[in-house]
């Protein structure tokens, strides 16, 4: 299967954007770009920006691998894209409203019943609930995969808490230190200010309630999480106190922070906690994240949560595979981002072609994330194999098939000198009172593996600047 | 700001600032130890660092002898002691993770910094020298942590809790040293000039680096009794508790100003100030050094719970 190359097209012959930066490659000596590699892992360290990586106790920080050559996006594919990203933002948004209120599209036979009444994420206290300004996607991270130059096909929809923002933020610093030649010769549109963008998208949707100058914060499951560098690093550059769940408490159906000054009122909490963690009182009893009493705030109108509680419902990928029917019933509109076509194990038909074509399918755990739980059917051995065939049969609806896709590549700095592999990319979507807010660029993480398709950083994977080009 | 935030603050101060108080009483009990006997060296300069760090009982549940090896062990290194080096780090460092937001980026890099390179350190194969050079590391990251807060943070309330743990700390400190020590200081006429004692009071000084400043503000050789009042009284010597506590005093008033509310840590401290201010070292011989310093001690004490009962929790 041969990829299509970002910066060679399929044929070898550079493609426009990358005209100025194939001839930079093409010149540059190798000792410079190593030279720069390992200054950039200087600064990453240096700065602390870390993760985790869960059952590995040996280490609970590490570096995530940053590849130095920058992925270009032209200023025409990203025009097409950010207008896909915002109207499918926009149905989730829709569609999420209807399951917690008239279910117009279950009704119209749109999405089948159990695909929201036995969905695990499926919120029943959330039912007939208004949320400020009929926002319940507030922050959604679009997974998108490219295969040739025209067609970018959506991988998957993150509307409960998407992370990686963080990197697009300080990868950008980071090219910046080591390469300002490069952005004397393009012109590189700024993702600086995603912050203030966030910052005045949980603002517009401030309950009616608040305050005329609202008090945001961000809930962080502490210290101990994977994405907690990132947590601090945005309410650093939100300006906004990063708190954790002992730190607030709810009296009067008001939340309130524990600060120096004594009690502070809180009217968005943009909430890097997942839903079953939030509230011991209302979900998990063993939770000791959560703030008690919070759903009886949140639910009485008086704290914004962004996003909202059972937005699950709209990203697992079952109901990924209904995303173009949803885009067409809620918004009239013929969707412009592609769906990589899916097999719904759930239906006996797709079973059994699934079953039939495992070796050359992708499947995946309907809930599964991190590229955990999943099967490459090109590049497993016969035993994963069989194993994933037993799973399939014992519980089918849990899983989605899909083709194997040829992601796109890019050039990146590896062993052997410059070399492709393969990348997606994830936009970061803001949806407020006034509309949607898209910063261009987003996360391009790459499988730095030969040949691998996995850009998970869990599994390996890295991540590179994005590079929007200005028109 | 959130109470946890400054909580974290303070302590961070607090850790970094014991960190450099135990690299210098190992530093001392060294050089002390090494003298021969008849200057005043003896093996007990061990048990004596102990006690001025006030791990003695700890430090007995899992040693028998205290040698240099056993104590530079269990003060530097030891995961067992909540005040070794290693552990005031690694809470240094972990506050320091837990408000990133607070923190300017070269505080970050001072505490970070000094971490990795405790990471670096392979514990089993230290001789005296790799020793020395870590205590100086550490030492020197206080300085820097210490000169990034106020060259670079921003003036209110994170910096007035940063600097509270700073002195609160200090002043305990300085404290405990003068009550380990406190029966060399006693003017007792007949031990004046002895050869023995000087090293001993030199000692003092020394952990507290104030060898020379205190020839600068006395102009005399080293007399228990002027030790003493450079220690506790003067406000020009920067570790004294009259400084620290007059520095403590400031930094209550900036908090009380920003928030506008006087609360008993405020009153607590000024009195504390005021008797330092009133005090004269006759007197406090004349009362007994020892439990002027007990005193002093429970009521720095006692400042520390107000202040987390009045702002931290």
């Amino acid at each position: 299967m041969t990829a299509f190359d970002e910066m060679r097209g399929m044929n070898g012959q550079v493609r426009p954007g990358y005209r100025q930066l194939a001839d930079w490659l093409a010149g540059v000596p190798r000792a410079l770009l190593e030279e720069r590699r390992r200054e950039a892992e200087f600064l990453f360290r240096r700065i602390g920006i870390t993760f985790a990586v869960y059952g590995d106790a040996e280490s609970t920080e590490r570096l995530i691998p940053f590849d130095i050559v920058p992925r270009i996006i032209a200023h025409e594919e990203w025009t097409q894209l950010s207008k896909g990203l915002e109207q499918r933002v926009r149905a989730l948004n829709l569609y999420i409203q209807d399951v917690y209120s008239k279910r117009e599209a279950m009704r119209a036979g749109i999405v089948p019943e159990e695909l929201i009444f036995q969905n695990p994420v499926f919120r029943p206290e959330m039912n007939g609930q208004r949320v400020p300004h009929d926002i319940w996607v507030h922050i959604a991270g679009i997974d998108v995969v490219r295969v040739d130059p025209e067609t970018f096909y959506v991988l998957e929809d993150n509307a409960r808490t998407p992370s990686g923002v963080s990197y697009m933020l300080e990868n950008r610093e980071i090219m910046i230190r080591l390469f300002p030649e490069l952005f004397a010769t393009h012109r590189v549109a700024p993702v600086e200010n995603y912050p203030d963008e966030l910052l005045a998208t949980l603002k517009s949707v401030a309950p009616l309630t608040s305050a005329a100058e609202p008090t945001a914060v961000l809930l962080t499951p502490g210290l101990f999480n994977s994405a907690y560098y990132e947590h601090s690093f945005l309410a650093d550059k939100l300006g906004i106190e990063l708190v954790e769940g002992r730190d607030l408490f709810i009296e009067n159906n008001i939340v309130f922070m524990r600060t120096t000054e004594g009690p502070q009122r809180v009217d968005v909490i943009y909430r890097r906690v997942d839903d079953d963690f939030l509230d011991p009182l209302a979900f998990r009893p063993d939770s000791a994240l959560g703030v008690p009493g919070l759903l009886g705030a949140y639910r009485a109108g008086n704290v914004t949560l962004a996003n909202a509680v059972g937005t699950g419902v709209a990203d697992d990928k079952a109901v990924y595979s209904y995303m173009p029917d949803i885009i067409r019933f809620f918004l009239g509109e013929e969707p412009i981002l592609k769906n990589v076509p899916t097999w719904r194990c759930r239906e006996p038909e797709s079973l059994a072609y699934v079953l039939e074509h495992l070796e050359e399918l992708v499947v995946k755990e309907t809930h599964g994330s991190g590229g955990y739980g999943m099967l490459i059917g090109p590049k497993a051995c016969k035993e994963e194999i069989e194993t994933f065939r037993a799973k399939l049969k014992h519980d089918p609806t849990t899983f989605i098939a899909q083709p194997t896709l040829a992601l796109s590549t890019a050039p990146c700095l590896v062993e052997e000198g410059i070399a492709p592999r393969h990348v997606d990319l994830r936009p970061y979507v803001l949806q407020g009172k006034t509309g949607v807010r898209i910063v261009p660029g987003g996360l391009t993480r790459v499988a730095l593996q030969a040949g691998s398709l996995v850009v998970n950083s869990s599994q390996g994977g890295g991540t590179k600047d994005t590079w929007v080009l200005g028109a | 700001m959130l109470s946890r935030t400054a909580d974290n603050l303070y302590w961070l101060a607090r850790y970094i600032e014991r960190a450099e108080f135990v690299a210098r009483t190992i530093e001392v009990a060294q050089r002390m130890a090494s003298l021969p006997t008849s200057y005043g060296g003896s093996s007990n300069e061990w048990e004596s660092a102990l006690a001025t760090t006030g791990c003695a009982d700890s430090f007995h549940k899992h040693y028998r002898d205290a040698t240099e090896r056993t104590v530079t062990e269990f003060l530097a290194f030891s995961p067992e002691n909540s005040s070794s080096i290693v552990n005031c780090l690694e809470t240094a460092r972990a506050n320091a993770r837990a408000v990133r937001t607070a923190l300017t980026v070269e505080m970050w890099e001072a505490i970070n910094d000094v971490w990795l390179e405790l990471k670096k350190l392979n514990r089993r194969k230290l001789d005296r020298d790799d020793v020395n050079r870590f205590l100086n590391k550490v030492k020197e990251a206080s300085l820097l942590f210490d000169g990034s807060a106020s060259r670079t943070m921003l003036r209110r309330d994170s910096y007035w809790f940063e600097r509270l743990g700073h002195y609160i700390e200090r002043a305990d400190n300085t404290a405990r040293i003068l009550d380990v020590k406190y029966h060399l200081l006693l003017p007792d006429q007949s031990h004046v000039g002895g050869a023995l004692d000087y090293y001993q009071w030199t000692s003092v000084l020394r952990a507290v680096s104030a060898v020379t400043s205190f020839h600068w503000v006395y102009r005399e050789s080293v007399k228990p009794w002027l030790v003493a009042d450079f220690l506790i009284l003067n406000e020009q010597m920067p570790r004294s508790l009259a400084s620290c506590y007059e520095n403590i005093t400031r930094y209550l008033d900036m908090l009380a100003q920003g928030y506008g509310r006087q609360g008993p840590a405020q009153r607590h401290a000024r009195a504390m100030r005021a008797r330092l201010q009133n005090a004269r070292m006759e007197a406090i011989f004349g009362t007994g050094l020892h439990e002027f310093i007990t005193g002093f001690l429970a009521d720095n004490h006692r400042l520390g719970s107000e202040v987390t009962e009045q702002y931290l929790v």
